[in-house]
């Protein structure tokens, strides 16, 4: 903004001084007066709309230098390769999640992604009536052991799991996670599309974008593998997903894209399990809000007809010609 | 045309007890209209993606036992 102005104040005062050394050039001659005198008001003119304009330019100049190019804490490869947005279906406006890719996705996170990663905030009620029926989330909970309340002599005992516990986690704690893991800790993904720029893109690409072997140039630390859209570029993780890595019940080919696809709308599902909701309700409001915004542009059509169609005239006093008050001449002479 | 309307306005917005009963009753009755309506619009739009939708293939038979 500050740069704008400055900008402008610079080019009318280029303007001024040109105007003021035109207008000094084109006096005429034929004014005989004395040209030395002239001469010397025309150098100080040139030289005083000059001097404002390198001035002014400069002063935009320093400014921009010091205000105006873009600030990059990070390199590049410190950001990360910016994520190539799909068009993720579920995204739409109108639309919710493809229930049979969340029940996919969801085994792609049993077989692959929980070896390492938690998703703590999902219990087992939730996928009852959105991934699994009753009876399969039941079995599924039974298959893990959780702790009991203490009981008469206060030891903790093992129960098979229930429908409001939680998913388990692989690990016992972060410390436990971080030694398992070479000191990198594999983040819990309850929320990761919302804890992630780019969201379900960014997810995608990362899952998808391991190259075979790094770049010419790069350098990999020990322990790390090169992913582009990893911000630094060096992630703890490998690359998990290769084609036909899990078998999907419902015959669909599991390549590797269709698995990264289907564990992202699933993780995206686990971050908003209420988009459903979310959407149907702005569909509501605004059909509701619609209405009543029609309905006060009729009112207030309504209350202004009469002043917008409504007529001022002006009729003047009427005023005698000043010719009437002269004496007639008579017609007979 | 007018004796209809004159008389829902005799039965139902005359007296101001009856008026607020109508008023409530509307309201509620639009709202269900309004939500069904809404929710069968959603399914239209989402056919196939729902739950509900292939719920059939996993839920077990019943009658076997």
């Amino acid at each position: 903004m500050l740069a704008r102005s400055a900008l402008r104040t610079a080019r009318s005062a280029g303007a001024a001084a040109r105007n003021a050394t035109s207008r000094t050039a084109t006096r005429p001659a034929s004014t005989s007066s004395s040209t030395a005198e002239e001469a010397a008001s025309a150098w100080k003119t040139t030289a005083l709309g000059s001097g404002a304009t390198v001035f002014a330019v400069g002063s935009v100049a320093w400014y921009y230098h010091l205000y105006g190019r873009n600030v990059d804490a990070m390199t590049p490869a410190e950001e990360g390769l910016h994520p190539t947005q799909y068009p993720w279906e579920h995204q739409k406006w109108f639309k919710t999640f493809d229930h049979q890719a969340l029940r996919r996705g969801f085994l792609v996170y049993r077989e692959v992604c929980a070896s390492c990663h938690s998703l703590s905030r999902i219990p087992y009620r939730s996928l009852v009536g959105n991934i699994m029926t009753v009876d399969e989330a039941k079995a599924l909970a039974e298959e893990n052991e959780y702790d009991t309340e203490p009981n008469d002599v206060g030891d903790i005992e093992k129960r098979p799991g229930k429908l409001s516990d939680y998913l388990p986690a692989p690990y016992k704690n972060d410390e436990a996670a971080r030694a398992a893991n070479n000191g990198a800790l594999p983040p819990d993904l309850s929320l990761i599309t919302k804890a992630r720029h780019g969201g379900c893109d960014y997810i995608f690409s990362l899952l998808t974008g391991y190259p075979e072997e790094p770049p010419a140039g790069a350098v990999v630390p020990e322990g790390l593998n090169f992913n582009p859209y990893f911000p630094g570029t060096g992630i703890a993780m490998a690359r998990v997903l290769y084609d036909d890595l899990v078998e999907y019940e419902d015959g669909t080919k599991a390549t590797s894209s269709q698995m990264a696809k289907d564990v992202v709308e699933f993780l995206n599902w686990s971050a908003e399990p209420e988009m459903d909701e979310r959407k149907k309700m702005g569909w509501k409001v605004l059909a509701v809000t619609s209405v009543l915004f029609a309905l006060s542009v009729w009112v207030k059509r309504y209350k202004w007809a009469p002043i917008k169609t409504r007529k001022i005239v002006y009729s003047p006093p009427k005023q005698k010609s000043i010719l009437d008050q002269l004496p007639k001449p008579d017609k007979k002479s | 045309m007018p004796g209809i309307s004159s008389s829902l306005y005799n039965i139902f917005l005359r007296r101001n007890t009856v008026m607020l009963g109508t008023v409530f009753a509307a309201a509620f009755g639009l709202q269900l209209a309004f939500d069904a309506g809404s929710d069968r619009i959603w399914d239209a739009i989402n056919k196939g993606r729902q739950w509900k939708d292939i719920k059939h293939r996993y839920v077990e038979a019943p009658e076997e036992e």
